[in-house]
Order: structure tokens, then sequence, then C-alpha cells
């Protein structure tokens, strides 16, 4: 069936302050859409770029993330023993045993407070995260009340910035240097020594173990061992898959409100490209009249009305595309409902984001144009001519 | 008169359009309304605070307890009226879905202090009395269907174990807003508990809440109190049960603001079609706004003709849109159930959603009454609408 | 019917309609249409024939029908009962898009009120029937430039309608109408809407088709003037052919 797409083209560019408005209002729900999804992406790709693939935690049973768990020393030495673990120089084990809390800091430029990750670690806690790297200043000396600051907790809270100290446990912590994660979650925390910390606060026991797998194929079978052995109260995940549950929560919440606030604003934006559909069926009675004599079918005239929506779609889908594109300059930093820390993450667009949001563009010009489209398509030849 | 009805039946003249229009204006007022009632809702438990009272957490962070041994010396500070203090239990009923707050408390104390909450005096006797026993809000019974004498179980995640709970007591708000989806037990079983399963955490609590004679005082009472254990072990910080809940609020600020944003988004959408519409409308018309002119009507006359169908298809859309809004936040806080403490439409909502419609109602003729009271007789009468 | 053979063709050289198989040929065709509950009868079991070749206008008082017939004639609606063999096929029988399809082939239209695209050029006008086809972007073009050419309007072939006169968009029109080398020209009133002058242009135009490409042509018009330019004028009457004349065809 041959179809007039000249016509239908050259009609959007006739009325341009029609086809902008109409464009325009998808454009904005498609922003909104894209924008949200953007955000849902950067929260998993920060929290899945943490850690690594090679590296096992261990918190305790049940526990929602390393804050709540709780591991005793007999447990943690347990697991220190066994064989999956990679023995390093000096056949020690690649081991960490580490204290995770939080501590209530201050937001810069406001009076807020926020709940910040700060981690107790070693030298082995370091080795093991060979994607941490030092942007300012040095790593804390073991021992002392030196803390490190990731990039995110130093640019956002009051004193946690070089050189600036954070009073907690009744001592003065200083801060030696910031430290870059790769834009993974630890960028969110604060670290120091497990040692001194734990004295500071007043913990016995540790949070979770961190080690590097021997043999990375070996860990499903660790995990069921500890799993299913009555003793032990700890269960183990892989560092990367931690990390990517403790989006979850916060995925979960981020995507479903995204979503319906798409959906409701996509009415408006449907209505307004109904409106703009009707309006210009009205207008061209004659015209489909015209095209039908010449031979024309129906079905030529509902597909080329459809056309004409679509493509006002797709030119609101692009712009709504491209003002979302510049969300990827911006991050955000808010508390993770897992783990009740602040976390930082930002807008990142991928290939999958811009193939769902033009869809989605063109379903919202599908349903807008239908029905006006439809009109044309069920004229009377006849009558439409009759009209001048 | 002649002038509305004048207006009114331009607007009929198109009635597919007009009344698209309006369905459009009702979604986007409605979704203005119901988006601005979540976001408050988010900020009932810090309006529902007491200036007169003050909340004391451990100065690191709410991750960490105080020792139950500073009640006293907290209710020894000069200006305290009362003390309790209450623990944050996070357990979870059934499946994590089924979120609401639960305490272990004191209840004396706390339900002394608390007076928005209303129990009957039987009930609270009942309570007091039954170590295992815990009393639940209004809305959380009618939510779940718990009645007197039922056994609640919940799974605990920070104190481990099933925990089995008998319903001792339902209580109402004092205020529409009073938080009444929330359990509270006691304290004593709590550490009782802890006493035998682990030791070390025994004997400590998650925050103080302390009631003070004169509202004036809280700034330096604070800081007392927070002096009292400065180099201490276990330091506090004491600051007013708003600025507490609020802290809660603003850990999610960035969340806050972007759905704040979004309100405005749909307002924007909606400016957009209205002013598409009246556009249209204009420009289909122009010849008729010439014959105006012409017979000697006033540019202005013509310019008010489009501002007035405009603000009334915004007013129109307003009304719906803000009567639709209550029955739709009822069905929101039912579908979230205990979610938030509690889902009210304020009136500062509905002053936003009035001020949102005339301001699109207004913006949207700009333009067009611009054009048509500008239009020259002859090139209107000429265009062949 | 009345054959009336009043008045011999002016011109030597104006073709003699053929005899044999009338190109068109119309059989007791009834028209109603419903009006507000009532049934309208506005073609009463009308029959003419009309040959190959032939310049024909339908002439006849409002509500005669003829513009009804023109319609029907054009593909464009269905009589109530009757036949209608153009061109050897009763398209009485074809489906709708059947009855599309037969349009686009064998029919070339012209309105009073030119009914071109406001949106495209003089040449994507005439381009627009060529889409039905199967023919390249290049053989279209050609076609619409040869056929703008013959109506005099090749230097105006971007102009959009809005930058011609009135006589130059039924020229336009008119182009449109032969680019497909349809079977029959169909035009009602077609210089309804022009002055005299732009109303003798095309009306010389058409006569030219007539003459030199033996284009078989049908017009509907109320203006005498225009029905002179004719060879042959059939009156209607109430829903029947009331006579047939041939002309003494006043050559624009």
């Amino acid at each position: 069936m041959k179809i007039p797409y000249l016509y239908s083209y050259r009609n959007l560019w006739a009325r341009k302050l029609t086809t902008l408005l109409t464009a325009g209002g998808m454009g904005l729900v498609v922003f909104v859409f894209a924008a949200v999804l953007m955000l849902d992406a950067g929260l998993q790709k920060t929290l899945v770029d943490t850690g690594s693939y090679d590296n096992a935690v261990v918190t305790r049973r049940g526990a929602e993330s390393e804050v709540q768990s709780i591991i005793d020393r007999q447990q943690a030495a347990y697991i220190e023993a066994q064989p999956e673990v990679a023995l390093g120089e000096g056949g020690r084990a690649m081991l960490s045993k580490e204290c995770v809390v939080l501590i209530s800091l201050i937001k810069r430029g406001s009076e807020t407070p926020a709940n910040v990750i700060i981690r107790g670690t070693s030298a082995n806690g370091l080795a093991l995260r060979p994607q941490l790297k030092m942007i300012a200043g040095r790593m804390f000396r073991p021992g002392s009340n030196e803390i490190v600051a990731g990039r995110s907790v130093a640019e956002r809270f009051n004193k946690a910035g070089l050189g600036e100290a954070i009073r907690f446990g009744g001592r003065e912590w200083v801060v030696v240097g910031i430290f870059d994660a790769g834009k993974s979650g630890f960028d969110s925390e604060v670290w120091g020594d497990v040692d001194q910390l734990m004295q500071a606060f007043r913990r016995s026991v540790y949070s979770s173990v961190i080690f590097k797998l021997a043999n990375s194929d070996a860990f499903d079978g660790f995990a069921e061992r500890i799993r299913s052995d009555p003793r032990l109260t700890v269960d183990s995940k892989r560092e990367t898959r931690y990390y990517a549950d403790q989006s979850e929560k916060l995925s979960a919440f981020i995507r479903y409100l995204g979503l319906v606030l798409s959906a409701i604003f996509s009415v408006g934006a449907m209505i307004g490209a109904m409106i703009t559909m009707f309006a210009a069926v009205a207008n061209r009675v004659s015209e489909i009249g015209a095209l039908r004599a010449l031979g024309f079918q129906r079905g030529a005239i509902l597909i080329a009305f459809l056309v004409e929506s679509l493509l006002l779609a797709i030119v609101g889908g692009v712009v709504g595309l491209i003002a979302a594109s510049f969300m990827q300059f911006f991050s955000i930093s808010t508390i993770n409902f897992q783990s009740f820390a602040e976390l930082a993450f930002s807008f990142t667009l991928t290939p999958g984001i811009i193939v769902r949001s033009l869809i989605f563009a063109l379903v919202m010009g599908l349903i807008g144009g239908l029905l006006p489209a439809i009109s044309a398509a069920r004229m009377n030849i006849v009558d439409a001519l009759r009209a001048a | 008169m002649f002038f509305l009805g004048l207006i009114l039946r331009n607007a009929l003249r198109h009635k597919l359009r007009s009344l698209l229009t309006l369905l459009g204006l009702v979604v986007a007022i409605l979704a203005f309304g119901l988006i601005s009632t979540v976001v408050g809702a988010w900020y009932a438990n810090s309006e529902a605070a007491s200036n007169a009272r003050l909340v004391s957490r451990n100065a690191i962070s709410l991750a960490f307890s105080l020792p139950i041994s500073y009640k006293q010396k907290v209710r020894a500070v000069e200006g305290v009226k009362d003390v309790s203090y209450a623990n944050w239990f996070g357990g979870i009923y059934k499946d994590p879905k089924n979120f609401f707050p639960q305490f272990a408390i004191d209840p004396e104390s706390y339900l002394r202090i608390y007076r928005d909450y209303l129990l009957p005096e039987d009930d609270l006797r009942n309570f007091i009395r039954d170590r295992k026993g815990c009393v639940v809000g209004r809305r959380l019974a009618d939510t779940y269907g718990f009645k007197v004498g039922d056994t609640v179980t919940l799974k605990g995640t920070i104190f481990p174990g099933d925990w089995e709970l008998v319903v001792r007591g339902i209580y109402d708000g004092r205020e529409a807003k009073t938080d009444t989806a929330q359990l509270f037990f006691h304290w004593d079983l709590l550490n009782e508990t802890m006493k035998q399963k682990t030791p070390r955490r025994a004997n400590y609590v998650g925050v103080y809440v302390v009631e003070i004679a004169n509202p004036e005082n809280a700034a330096s009472i604070s800081q007392n109190i927070d002096a009292l254990f400065k180099n201490s072990a276990w330091e506090t910080l004491t600051e007013t049960e708003q600025a507490f809940q609020l802290g809660f609020v603003s850990m999610i600020e960035a969340i806050v603001v972007a759905i704040r944003f979004m309100s405005y988004v749909v307002i924007v959408i909606i400016l957009a079609v209205m002013a598409n519409t009246m556009a249209m409308t204009a420009r289909e018309r122009l010849s008729e706004y010439a014959t105006l002119k012409a017979l000697g009507f006033s540019p202005r006359f013509v310019a008010a003709l489009i501002f007035g169908e405009s603000l009334t298809l915004a007013a129109i859309g307003a009304v719906l849109g803000i009567l639709l809004t209550f029955p739709a936040a009822r069905g929101f806080s039912s579908l979230t159930g205990t979610l938030f403490p509690t889902m009210q439409v304020s009136d500062d909502t509905v002053v936003r959603q009035v001020i949102s419609a005339v301001i699109v109602g207004l913006l949207a003729a700009a333009l067009p009454a611009w054009r048509a009271a500008r239009v020259r007789i002859v090139d209107g009468l000429r265009s062949i609408g | 019917m009345d054959e009336t053979a009043g008045g011999r063709a002016e011109e030597a050289d104006a073709p003699i309609a053929q005899p044999g198989a009338p190109i068109i040929s119309i059989r007791r065709v009834v028209k109603n249409y419903m009006r507000g509950g009532q049934t309208v009868e506005v073609l009463m079991g009308i029959s003419l024939d009309i040959a190959r070749g032939e310049f024909v206008a339908l002439m006849g008082p409002s509500g005669s029908g003829k513009s009804t017939l023109l319609n029907l004639i054009a593909g464009i609606d269905k009589p109530t009962t009757g036949e209608l063999l153009i061109d050897g096929e009763d398209i009485t029988r074809l489906t709708e898009s059947e009855l599309a399809q037969w349009r686009a082939e064998k029919v070339g239209f012209i309105f009073q009120f030119y009914n071109l695209m406001p949106v495209l050029s003089a040449l994507e006008n005439v381009e627009l029937p060529l889409l039905l086809t199967g023919l390249s972007r290049r053989e279209r073009r050609e076609r619409a430039e040869l056929a703008l050419e013959m109506v005099n309007l090749a230097d105006r072939m971007d102009h959009t309608p809005n930058e011609l006169s009135g006589g130059q968009q039924q020229r336009v029109a008119i182009a449109r109408a032969i680019v497909t080398d349809p079977t029959i020209l169909v035009a009602d009133e077609p210089t309804g809407d022009l002055d005299r002058t732009s109303a003798s242009e095309v009306l010389g135009m058409l006569q030219r088709l007539n003459r030199d490409l033996g284009a078989t042509i049908v017009m509907v018009t109320h203006d005498a003037r225009a029905a002179g330019a004719a060879q042959v004028i059939m009156h209607l009457e109430k829903g029947v052919l009331d006579s047939r004349e041939v002309t003494v065809q006043i050559k624009h």
C-alpha cells in the first residue's frame, strides 16, 4: 500500500509552533523517563563497580548490610583458616577483618546531618581493593588516629576534607588522604585502622570478613558449606554480588517511582498529541477527500496521520534524550535504604536506555495519534470533498 | 454574564478539544496534588513533633546506643520535666514488605510524655502489667487486622530471634497527622532477653526522649545534657524532636527534591498542551476577532475573551483535579499500607494546585491573546479560518 | 431520450465520437441517501452513454443529480442500484479498496476548489497520483514535469499553491489529473471559482486535451458559457436525463 510520507512530514514542518509545543510536551516526559532510568543505571553501576569478583564477603546471616552484621573473633578466625582463602607472601591469608559502622556527619553548606559509613580496615584490606587510588595526601598509618576519606565524602561533608578532623569516640581523627575508588560505593566511605576504630567504638566484634579467593570457581562450594554449617551464623557472597544486592531496594524504589510518574505524565503528553492530531485532521478534511479520490486507500490515510504523530513523538523523544544526557554532569547523594548510609552516584546513559526511551516516545505517539488517524480514515469521500 | 456565556459557548464549540484539554488539566492537577501530598507525608513526623521534647542520641550516629545509666543524670538536668527512652527494633512482620516502626519503650514514662497517643486506661494498665504485651496504633490495627488479645510475631533483624508479643491495646491519635502505624512493647523484655543471649548488648537504649518545662530553653538544655557526657565513652547529641525528625528527611533530601521537581514538570507539560490548544483555537478564529474589532470592540476585549476561555478551562480542570486528589490520596495510602505515617492532603497543597492552574491558564493564553489583540482588521478578515 | 442535432461542430477537425461500445455506460442507476431519517431520491434510474473521446458537459438545476452522477462515474460513491460500465468494467462490483485502485489508474480529477495539498509544491502535487504506481522516483519526476509543461506551468513547479493564482492552481490540478494517463477525466465545476480570463484558459486547456490526446472528459457545470466549450451537453432533470444536444463548440 502506497503512503504519502512526504505529505505527513511536510505538514509537521508547516505548523511549527504546534509541532514545537506538542513535541515539547512529549520530550519532557521522555526526559523524565530517561533520567529516572539513567539514575537507576548509575546506582547499579556504582554499586556493581564496587568490589572484585574474586573477593568473598562474609557477614552475619540475615544482615542487610555490613553495618548490621556481627562476626565474633572466633568465627573470624575459623574463616581465616578455610582452604578457599588465598595465601599471599609468607603464607599469610589474604583476608581482612573489618568493622563497619555509621557515623553522623554534617553536610557542607547546610546544618543537616547524614550517616556515612566508616570502615575499619587493615593493610590486608587495602590490598584486597586495588582499585583504590590515593588522589591527595597519603594512606593512614596503622595504629594511629589517621583516616582517609573517599572523594565523595570529602566533597560533601564538613570536616572530611584533607587536613580536617572528625571527632568521635572522644578523639579527633585526622583526614590525611583522599581516595578515589573509580566512582564505586567506596567513594562514599571513610577508612581507618580497624583496631583503633573498634576501640573508639567500644566494639569487640567485627562486622565482616573479606578475603580473596584462592580459586575463584571454588566460591560456590565455600558458600554452601558455610551456609549449611549449624555452628556458624554467617553467610557469604562474592564482593561484587554483595554490593549489587545492596542496591536492590533503592533501585526498585527509583524505578517504580519513576515509571509511575512517567506513566502519569505520558497521559498528559498523549492528550496533547491527540488534540494536535484531531485539529490537523479537522483542518485538512478536504485534503483527505482529495487524497482518497486520487486513489489512496483508507489504510494509507490512517498510516499517513499515524506517521505524522510518530514523527512528532520521535522529535520529542530525541530532544528529551539530549536533555537527559546532560544530567550525566550531575550526581546525587542520598541514603541507601539497605545500608542506611549515604551513597553518591550519578546518571548513566546506556544504549539500552536510549532504545527504551525512543520506544516509549513512539508508543506515546501511537496512542495519541490513533483515534485521530482512525477518524481521518473513516471519512466518506463525498462529504470530505464538500467541506471547503 | 454575557461575557461568561460567550466564553463558555466558545469553549463548547470544539467539544472534543475542550474535553481533551480539560482531561489533561485534571490529570496534571491531580498528579501535582498527589505528588505534593506524598512529599508532605515525609515531613509529617517532623510536623507532629512537639517543641517541648528533645531527643538524645549517641553522638557518633543513630547506629550506636546509650547506656541506661544515663537516665538519672539526664533527669537531673535543670529544666527537664520527664525522661523516657526507646530502642528501634526494626523487626519483620511476616514479610519484609510489611514495614512499620516498632519501638521497645518504657511504657509509663514514654506514654506519659507522648500524650498524643490515646489509650484507654484499662488497656494501658494491661499493657504495663504484661511484659510480653504490646500496643499498636489504629492504622496498624486496621491494616493488618490486629485485635486486642492477638499474638503478633516479629522476626528480629537487629535483635535476632522470633519475638511473640500480645496486643494489649490499640491507641488512637489525638490529631489527624499523629502517627498511628507504630507498635510499642516493653524495653524490659528486650533487655532481659539480651542479658541472657548477648550480655554485652544489655542495658542500652537507642534514644532518650526528654520533656522540658519551657520550650524556649531547648537549645541550652540540649547543650547541658551533651556537656554531661562529653569525653565519656558514649557522647550524646541532643536536639529538638523536630530537628531529629527533619534529620531523617534530609537523608533522602535528594529524592525529595527530585520528586518536588517532578511535580512542577507535570505542570509544564500541561502548560505546553494548553498553550497549543489556545494557539490553535485563536488562529482558527482570527477572522472572528477581526470582525469583533471591526464592529468596535477593543483589542482588550478580544484578549479578554481568550484569557477568559483559557482561565475558565483551567478553573474547571483545577476544581475537578483538586476534588479527585482526596480520594486518590486515600487510595494511595491504602495501597502503601503503613509505609507512610499519614497521607493527608494539606491546605498548602490545594493552594499550590490553584496557583498552578491560574498560572497555566494565564500563560497558555498569553501569546494567542497578544496576537489576536494586535491583528489588523483587514488581515484578520481576509484570513480563512 | 431526445436527440437534438442542433448546429454542426465549428471545427472541421473536431474528433467525431467513435461508434461502437461507449466508454461510459450508465444503466438504470438509482441513488438514494438518508437525510435526517428520510430517504432522499436523487437519481431515479438514469441511463446514458458517453463515447470514447467525447467532451461532455452535465447541466441541470440544483438537485437534479448532476454532481451525484459525476461522483458515481468517478468511483468516489456507489449507486444504490444499477450498473456503471466504464471501459468495459462494471465498477459497481468492485470493493472499496479495488475501487481506490481503479480510480488511481483510470480517473483524473479536477475539483472546483482545486484541492491541492497546500504543503506540497506544484511539482509534488502533480507527482502525488504517481505515488500510487510502481514508477521510480526519477520516472515520477519526469512525468510530472512533462504534465506541468503541458499546462504551461513548468516555470512555477517549485511554488506552493498559496504562491499561485486561482487559474494557475487549477492548471496544476489539471496537470495532476492527466499525469497518470487516465481513461477518463472528471471535472466538477472547474471554472466555478475563476475569473473570466482564467476560466477561458482552463477551458481551452481541456479542449486541447480532448482534441490532441483524445481525452474523454465529463464536466459538471452550471455555467452555460463553460458548457459551450464541450461537444455534448446533457441536461439532467429530477434525477433522469432530460435532453442531449451536440453543441456549437466555442473555442477557448
